[in-house]
């Protein structure tokens, strides 16, 4: 197996032996997870810093909790409660964390590439959590082990990522992964979220959900980021979901063994109905668990990177 | 180009394998209460090898584990993280008699960890620990109880085990730098 790094800072510049490794260690972290002792003391005595300067719950908590059963200690960062708010800059954060020697740094925040820009300046190893509209690296690694898992394999699958593309850092950090690993990727939504240079990373670019959908193996359902958009990008969420909705009829169309995924928030009756974030073919829990599991393992490789090279055991 | 001499070969492996099976019956008389646990990775074929003579010896089935130890090593942030591979212990190792199973005895370290790994499955009457081959140069007070063979090594030699790898024969190498 292969992994060099110190960062984890995006997918568009791993290897395929890369992420298959953050893959296949991760499989022996989802163990852990499964035994009544669900801690081991791999990252006993480091230090790890969670600086979340946009708001984020379920990634926090997923870091949050990989970093416990790594034995780690650590320290939460949020924008709301920091000096950020009184005009300290990025760098001058990174470093005063850095001087309570943090060993590791797990980075959100709303600019793209300022985990690049942290990783430059400081010594700590740098994990994205989320940059801007940019990636999301361990958001894909863990569709990446879902999909996996379920079907035994990646290249040659048909995958269908619909919703809001343009605004979407886990769409990029998707396409780049899914790409990579041999899929075949579909990118669907309103034309306003979905533009056509995608097509330039490799993927097929549709407006036709029906057409989108009936092929695929795996549906990658994206949420609408109200957030990120500037301007009214499509007339309603109403609208939205009438068009562009995961529904029974949509459904209906599908593969019968297609598995459906959305990294969460889901918003129910907007871009999926309720009865399917529920049925047997939706694999959004199982996304978060694996989350976990891809997390210790990113944390776990990044660690090893540090050290001087090839020292036998 | 590198020195190498075969030190155990096909034939003696297995003589060994057996030896240390009956060393291991003649140990144990409650032989229900015995697991083998192979260390990830050279340590697995050799349990699973244990487990068939010494099943073979008592008349009954004796469960087999394999455990990586790599979570549990006190080198991590000193070396490239090393490959992890799966940890199946399908039994309950509580008030059990495990032996620890590897191919080859150095420092000592893996021994460690595999102990405080086996800790996290639960609490077994006592831990053996059974080796292919002893090389020596303990960092640890640990020590086998029982040993295929014993070879003289310096640091700078490399011990390769070759067993149950599709399309070659099982033997052990000595090999010089």
């Amino acid at each position: 197996m292969t992994w060099n790094r110190k960062h984890l800072l995006d997918i568009e510049s791993l290897s395929v032996e890369e992420i298959n490794t953050v893959l296949d260690t991760a499989r022996a972290f989802k163990a852990v997870g499964e035994r009544a002792i669900k801690k081991v003391p791999a990252l006993r005595g480091k230090t790890v810093v969670n600086l979340f300067v946009e708001p984020s719950t379920r990634t926090r908590i997923s870091f949050e909790l990989s970093e416990q059963r790594l034995s780690a200690d650590i320290i939460n960062f949020t924008a709301e409660a920091s000096s950020l708010k009184k005009g300290e800059t990025l760098k001058d954060t990174a470093r005063n964390l850095e001087a309570l020697n943090a060993d590791f740094i797990v980075i959100r925040h709303s600019a793209s590439g300022a985990p690049h820009f942290l990783a430059r300046v400081i010594n700590a190893s740098v994990i994205n959590a989320g940059d801007g509209a940019h990636e999301h690296p361990t958001q894909a690694l863990l569709d990446m082990f879902t999909i996996r898992e379920r079907k035994g394999h990646i290249s040659g699958l048909n995958v269908t990522i619909l919703g809001d593309i343009l605004y979407s850092r886990v769409a990029r950090s998707d396409i780049w992964a899914l790409t990579k690993l041999g899929a075949n990727v579909t990118l669907c939504g309103p034309s306003t979220l979905v533009p056509r240079d995608f097509e330039r990373m490799g993927c097929r670019v549709t407006y036709d959900v029906e057409e989108a959908i009936r092929e695929a193996d795996i549906i990658n359902l994206l949420r609408i980021q109200h957030e990120r958009q500037r301007k009214t990008m499509f007339p309603s969420l109403g609208e939205y979901s009438s068009f562009f909705g995961l529904n029974k009829a949509r459904l209906a169309l599908t593969k019968p063994d297609v598995l459906i995924m959305h990294p969460g928030p889901i918003n129910r009756g907007v871009e999926i109905d309720s009865e399917i974030a529920d049925c047997a073919r939706s694999v959004i829990l199982q996304q978060v668990t694996n989350g976990l599991a891809v997390r210790m393992a990113v944390l776990f490789l990044v660690n090893g990177g540090k050290g001087p090279q090839g020292v036998a055991g | 180009m590198p020195e190498s001499t075969v030190i155990l070969n096909d034939a003696a492996i297995q003589r060994a394998v057996v030896r240390i099976a009956h060393e291991i019956a003649e140990r144990n008389e409650v032989s229900q209460d015995v697991a083998m646990v192979g260390v990830q990775r050279g340590g697995v074929p050799l349990a699973e090898r244990l487990s068939r003579v010494l099943a073979g010896i008592w008349g009954h089935p004796v469960p087999a584990g394999k455990l990586d130890v790599s979570m549990h090593r006190d080198d991590l942030d000193r070396r490239i993280a090393p490959d992890v591979h799966p940890t199946v212990i399908p039994f309950d190792i509580t008030g059990k008699t495990v032996v620890l199973v590897d191919d080859v005895l150095f420092n000592g370290r893996t021994v460690r960890a595999a102990m405080d790994a086996l800790n996290d499955f639960g609490r077994p009457k006592s831990i053996q620990l059974a080796v292919l081959v002893d090389r020596g140069h303990r960092e640890l007070p640990i020590k086998a109880d029982f040993v295929g063979k014993n070879v003289p090594t310096s640091h700078t030699e490399t011990i390769r085990v070759v067993l149950d790898e599709a399309g070659r024969t099982d033997e052990v190498v000595l090999e010089k730098p």
